[in-house]
């Protein structure tokens, strides 16, 4: 059953409004923000390894074409 | 364990000729006991009742002020990885350290503290209480110390690193010894605090070289 | 058992079952916690002393808990780390640290937003507040070790000393805390009374605090192959998956 009798009574939360949705709001920033940057670290890591190997086999095809 | 008499001679020799590094902390802490005056007003009474906390907490920060080069320059020469390759008894090494390093740093704040006691108005009995917390707290300092160094030797950016690492780990020294001196300011009995303060210390002793060792060791390999 | 076990020290299965794990695990975590909170949030009775302001039990009491219980799985996998040299260990100690932070960094903002209606203040210097203010120091000293230093292997192994030096120390630090806090101030604040709870705000409480479970494990499962990757950047297998993408 629903508590609430409205969607504005909803986001009153009975006077504590700011309170209720600064933690609900800070809460989800923060692991949203966790959970981004994981991925941004993890595609990151993944491009950098690519980059690397690519120049790696760009550096061994130069030197067997020059040899 | 011969070979601790070794180490010791040659960290006491090390102190000798580089005086800056146990001279330095030590007027670090008389310079922010001489600040905190300063800052919050000369008041007989207020700086009573604060001096517990300020006198812990500049033992607290010169302790990690002579810390930070504990294993520095040893590193650097390669004696540390001298001794964990040639299989040389670490222990009595880290062992040595702890010793010189209370020497060097906490002993001249025990020495000092008479100074501290007319500095911010103690009365005897607090000023007894101030001793024997100096006296039982900062070998536990110096342990604590010497794990942070331990654990930071070979990185980049060691100082504040320190400071982040080894500070929380100080909080229950600083309670209880600010609690110690606060009872006796109020005349109370503060043997409790002093038991557990002791209990900490033997608590350190027994588990603080085995992770020094170990975390020496890693920074080498 | 260690026959069974076994398989886990190897960083490429490992790799690959976290792959096929994360999904799922998210997607699960993402239910619950959706779940959880609607529920807490607009479909259960106010507290009769409280009002609404206690709906923020919903998220404070879940990463509270967590906090703590992300330290403990962290110890472990730094203990087995030390004792054992398991090398995923040692990087799972990496990768668990910042989640656990974050969670203490939650536990403490919405302990405020709680604290600021109910005690009136932003903060007290509560036992408990205190503690978990402690503990994300100790979460970002082994996040700062980690970081600190030139070779990543090195860091790995000196944040998995720290983390097992921290949890030696929590007890103490904790008793220590509720001490020097029933010594400094009257039992006014920290004996709210925790009234027993209603089931109808229990189910949903319990459910957020088993979405934060799993939330811990995929994130876990996700930046534990990150840490992997990074660490084992020299291996044929890696090398292939790099070069595939």
């Amino acid at each position: 059953m629903m508590h609430f009798q409205s969607f504005s009574e909803f986001l009153a939360m009975g006077g504590y409004g700011f309170f209720v949705w600064l933690s609900f709001g800070a809460t989800y920033t923060l692991l949203l923000a966790l959970v981004v940057y994981s991925h941004f670290q993890q595609r990151q890591c993944l491009k950098q390894l690519a980059d690397k190997l690519a120049r790696e086999q760009r550096i061994k095809q130069y030197q067997e074409s020059s040899s | 364990m011969v070979k601790l008499g070794v180490f010791i001679q040659r960290e006491l020799r090390l102190l000798a000729r580089q005086k800056a590094d146990w001279l330095n902390p030590v007027l670090f802490f008389i310079i922010v006991l001489c600040l905190f005056p300063l800052g919050v007003g000369p008041e007989p009474n207020l700086l009573r009742l604060m001096a517990p906390g300020i006198v812990w907490i500049a033992a607290l920060l010169s302790v990690l002020l002579a810390a930070e080069r504990l294993f520095k320059d040893d590193y650097r020469n390669g004696v540390i990885e001298q001794l964990v390759a040639a299989r040389q008894p670490l222990l009595s090494f880290v062992l040595a350290k702890l010793v010189t390093n209370w020497l060097s740093t906490g002993l001249p704040l025990v020495l000092l503290s008479p100074l501290v006691a007319l500095l911010l108005n103690l009365e005897t009995p607090a000023f007894v209480a101030l001793l024997l917390t100096l006296l039982l707290g900062t070998p536990l300092l110096s342990l604590l110390s010497v794990l942070g160094a331990a654990l930071t030797v070979s990185a980049d950016k060691g100082g504040i690193l320190l400071a982040l690492l080894i500070l929380p780990l100080y909080i229950p020294l600083l309670i209880f010894a600010s609690a110690a001196m606060e009872a006796a300011t109020m005349a109370l009995p503060y043997h409790g605090q002093l038991a557990i303060m002791l209990a900490m210390l033997l608590f350190a002793l027994a588990l603080v070289p085995l992770a020094v060792l170990s975390a020496l060791k890693l920074n080498v390999s | 058992m260690f026959k069974w076990l076994h398989p886990l020290a190897k960083p490429e299965t490992v790799y690959h079952l976290c792959g096929r794990l994360y999904p799922w695990l998210m997607l699960l975590a993402v239910t619950l916690l959706l779940l959880g909170n609607i529920w807490g949030l607009a479909f259960t009775p106010p507290d009769y002393q409280q009002g609404d302001s206690y709906r923020i039990i919903h998220i404070h009491v879940p990463s509270a808990i967590m906090s703590m219980g992300t330290y403990s799985a962290m110890a472990i996998a730094a203990f087995i780390a030390l004792v054992w040299q398991v090398k995923v260990a040692q990087w799972s100690v990496l990768a668990i640290a910042p989640i656990g932070a974050v969670y203490t960094a939650i536990a403490l903002i919405t302990g405020m937003a709680w604290g600021k209606p109910m005690w009136g203040t932003w903060w007290v210097w509560d036992a408990r507040l205190t503690s978990e203010l402690i503990l994300l120091f100790l979460y970002l000293g082994v996040i700062a070790l980690s970081g600190a230093f030139s070779d990543r292997q090195t860091g790995a192994k000196a944040s998995s000393l720290l983390a097992v030096v921290g949890v030696i120390n929590l007890p103490i630090i904790h008793f220590s805390v509720e001490w020097w806090n029933t010594l400094h101030q009257g039992a006014s604040i920290t004996k709210f009374a925790k009234p027993s709870i209603d089931p109808s705000m229990l189910w949903p409480l319990l459910i957020s605090i088993l979405a934060f479970k799993v939330l811990m494990l995929a994130l876990l499962c996700l930046r534990l192959r990150t840490a992997i990757l990074q660490h084992e950047q020299h291996r044929p297998w890696v090398k292939a998956l790099a070069g595939a993408v």
